[in-house]
């Protein structure tokens, strides 16, 4: 039932909007296919949900929207539509002859961007359109994509011609007008992205940039604090203010969404953890080891979505997102300046807005070279609202969480692997305790406590990640016996099980990953694997619609070959 | 725009099949869609319809001679076949189906069965009234 294939959308916004129909009623689908064909978009049928889904992940980008009846022979509409939403992040219109509420709001909190029903009229499909630009406005705000803002532009300049004559917010319109600045100079920035295939072109905010970024917020005092004075101090060249502007405009975010989620933390303890998903859920781990004398300077903070471990001294950040992405985030070895990075707001720092699961560890010395790190399950990730801005991962100075760090002892955490089939249970650190924990749900393919076991190719600078479960102790290096640490990425995304999981990860997930990018050391990056991480950012870069899933499959290290590719569970 | 009796005609079923209640809106949308690429859309699709709701048709039935009844299974076919008729406007029809499915959320096997039986009637009816109303319309055109 396919009308051919689908080219890339050239004509002007909306016409030529590719539109996947999939529809399990000869009869509708070909009425379907006639009304969308007279808005002048661009239609393929389908009327099986798993070829509809197939067609989806094999011509990534080679759809704008997906209407969808509910009821289908094959696969319930509704997992369709958590399926596309997770996997490419395409808006879903659902439709049915049934329009009682209840379905209509299990639609909505499947992701359904809306739902129509039937019969059909052609006005209604006239409209689709807006859910695609809208969603194109949300990721050019926050993504500062040039694709992004190249379509919007487009779309724009257009705007004329439309029969209604859309207002577009004007504060939208500046802003993405002002981005066309950034096209000429995105070139240079490129890291880590293949130009020629790459969709999403965009300034890599390495550590060091943030670093400069925040030192001149500080200057400058937060504030009284403006993109134009932050480039001034920061110094680098081929920073635009626009780079600045954006960046500035996701930190304040960023720490308001601190400040608040902060507030609840303390009231809530233990959360509900998004992964503790039952069937070979997955979960995800990280064993991350700090070095030891800079364990003075382990500071834990919580990103929103992400929990942020940075260990000041080996300059490691270890990010973890709710969807299973650890990204390490690479520091350099040596001390530096940053070592003033993380401030001493820790007095601000609740531990539990850190852990929500409660993990008792206790210190002890031991090497940890060995690393016996199992990491318990990160808790506190919540599931943001669907429209909320990206969480954006920061090291910066105004940690609002940030753990008393630990110094001078191993602080190990006691996991006990508990209901938790995704990771062991954790505790929440107590505030005097020392050290700080990256705490991350351990991937499980199985029902069972086993962690994934990831064993990176050894070398000094690596840390060797062991993630073990059962009550095993997870020994947070704080001590100066250890290694410098170095990290690697876990990423670990499986959209299905996220699906289990009963989140809608939708549109945070990706940009998170692409968030994490930002922080690749590139000296690091050189040190580990370098092509490996370009191989991600690659990918990530390419697969722009499936950039939601940054798949890594497993051990990252094991499977380089793996982690290039996109896997789909299922 | 009568120009001939034919036409004329044509123009009077039509009316009468929507003032009868068997056509509804939906029709006047497939109407609509009709044009120089599809200039015979609308017969294409009712068509269309009724080769697929017979397969409806024969798997409520079957389902109807189990026992005992599976009301949820058949409230489902059922569904689909509202589904379907509502896709080309036949009114009559969906009304019929309607009921059904009050008989099934209600388990009433008396009740199933003999609104099924409406509901085939109906279905039967504009069948019929529209093979006649789509040869009265081809007339009609080449007869201009």
């Amino acid at each position: 039932m396919e009308s051919g294939f689908c080219s890339p959308r050239t004509e002007a916004f909306p016409a030529g909007l590719r539109v996947l129909v999939v529809d399990d009623d000869p009869t509708w689908l070909k009425i379907l296919e006639k009304m969308l064909k007279k808005c002048s978009y661009e239609v393929t049928t389908c009327c099986l949900a798993r070829d509809a889904l197939n067609m989806l992940r094999e011509r990534k980008d080679g759809f704008d929207i997906v209407i969808s009846d509910v009821n289908m022979p094959d696969m319930d509409g509704f997992k369709l539509l958590e399926h596309v939403g997770l996997e490419m992040d395409l808006p879903v219109i659902m439709m049915s002859v049934d329009g009682e509420t209840s379905r209509v709001m299990k639609g909505v909190q499947h992701g359904a961007c809306d739902y129509l029903l039937k019969p059909v009229r052609m006005k209604e499909l006239k409209n689709i359109w807006q859910h695609v630009f809208r969603k194109k406005i949300h990721e050019g705000k926050d993504v500062e994509s040039y694709e992004c803002m190249r379509e919007i532009q487009m779309i724009m300049s257009r705007s004329d011609e439309f029969d209604d004559g859309h207002q577009l917010n004007g504060g939208e319109l500046g802003a993405t007008r002002k981005r066309k600045d950034m096209e000429n100079r995105r070139h240079d920035d490129q890291e880590l992205v293949d130009p020629s295939s790459s969709k999403k072109a965009r300034v890599v905010w390495s550590i060091d940039l943030h670093q400069k970024f925040v030192d001149a917020v500080n200057q400058i005092g937060f504030d009284k604090v403006g993109p134009k004075k932050i480039l001034d101090l920061m110094n680098v060249p081929w920073l635009t203010r626009e780079n600045v502007a954006s960046h500035l405009q996701k930190y304040r975010l960023y720490l308001s969404r601190l400040q608040k989620e902060n507030e609840l933390k303390t009231s809530e303890g233990m959360k509900q953890q998004d992964f503790t998903c039952p069937a070979g859920s997955l979960g995800f781990q990280t064993s991350t080891l700090i070095h030891p004398k800079d364990a003075a300077n382990c500071d834990l903070k919580y990103t929103g979505n992400n929990m942020l471990l940075i260990d000041m001294g080996t300059r490691i950040c270890r990010e973890a997102d709710k969807k299973g992405t650890v990204s390490i985030l690479p520091m350099d070895l040596k001390e530096t300046s940053t070592s003033n990075f993380l401030d001493s707001q820790r007095a601000n720092v609740s531990s539990q807005t850190i852990l929500s699961r409660p993990f008792n560890y206790q210190s002890s010395q031991s090497n940890t070279t060995s690393q016996k790190w199992n990491e318990a399950p990160m808790e506190q990730f919540k599931q943001p609202p669907k429209q909320e801005p990206e969480p954006y991962a920061l090291l910066e100075d105004d940690f609002s969480h940030a753990l008393q760090s630990a110094p001078q002892h191993l602080v190990q955490v006691d996991l006990q692997c508990s209901a938790y089939s995704v990771g062991p249970g954790t505790a929440v650190p107590e505030r005097d305790k020392p050290g700080s924990v990256m705490i991350t749900p351990v991937r499980s393919q199985s029902r069972s406590n086993h962690s994934q076991i990831v064993n990176p190719e050894t070398s000094d600078a690596i840390s060797n990640f062991k993630v073990g479960m059962k009550n095993q102790m997870v020994g947070l290096n704080c001590l100066n016996d250890c290694e410098p640490i170095q990290q690697k990425i876990f990423t670990v995304g499986d959209s299905s099980l996220g699906s289990q999981v009963g989140c809608a990860y939708t549109e945070s997930i990706g940009l998170q990953d692409i968030d994490l990018l930002d922080y690749y050391n590139s000296e690091l990056i050189d040190e580990l694997e370098t092509s490996y991480y370009a191989d991600l950012g690659l990918n990530w870069d390419n697969d722009c619609d499936s950039v939601q899933n940054p798949f890594v499959d497993q051990s990252l290290f094991t499977a380089r070959a793996e982690a290039s590719g996109v896997c789909y569970p299922g | 725009m009568e120009r001939n009796p034919l036409q004329r005609q044509v123009a009077y079923m039509r009316r009468s099949l929507f003032d009868q209640g068997y056509l509804d809106e939906q029709f006047v949308q497939l109407e609509d869609l009709q044009d120089d690429a599809n200039p015979n859309f609308v017969e294409e699709i009712v068509t269309l319809f009724y080769t697929d709701s017979a397969r409806l048709i024969h798997n409520i039935e079957q389902a109807l001679e189990s026992r005992p009844l599976d009301f949820i299974r058949l409230d489902d076919y059922m569904h689909q076949f509202k589904g379907s008729s509502s896709s080309i406007g036949a009114k009559k029809v969906k009304n019929e189906c309607t009921q059904f499915r009050e008989h099934c959320s209600a388990r009433s096997a008396e009740g199933c069965v003999r609104t099924f039986q409406q509901v085939k009637q109906e279905h039967t009816i504009l069948r019929r009234k529209l093979e006649t109303y789509f040869q009265l319309a081809r007339q009609a055109g080449l007869a201009n």
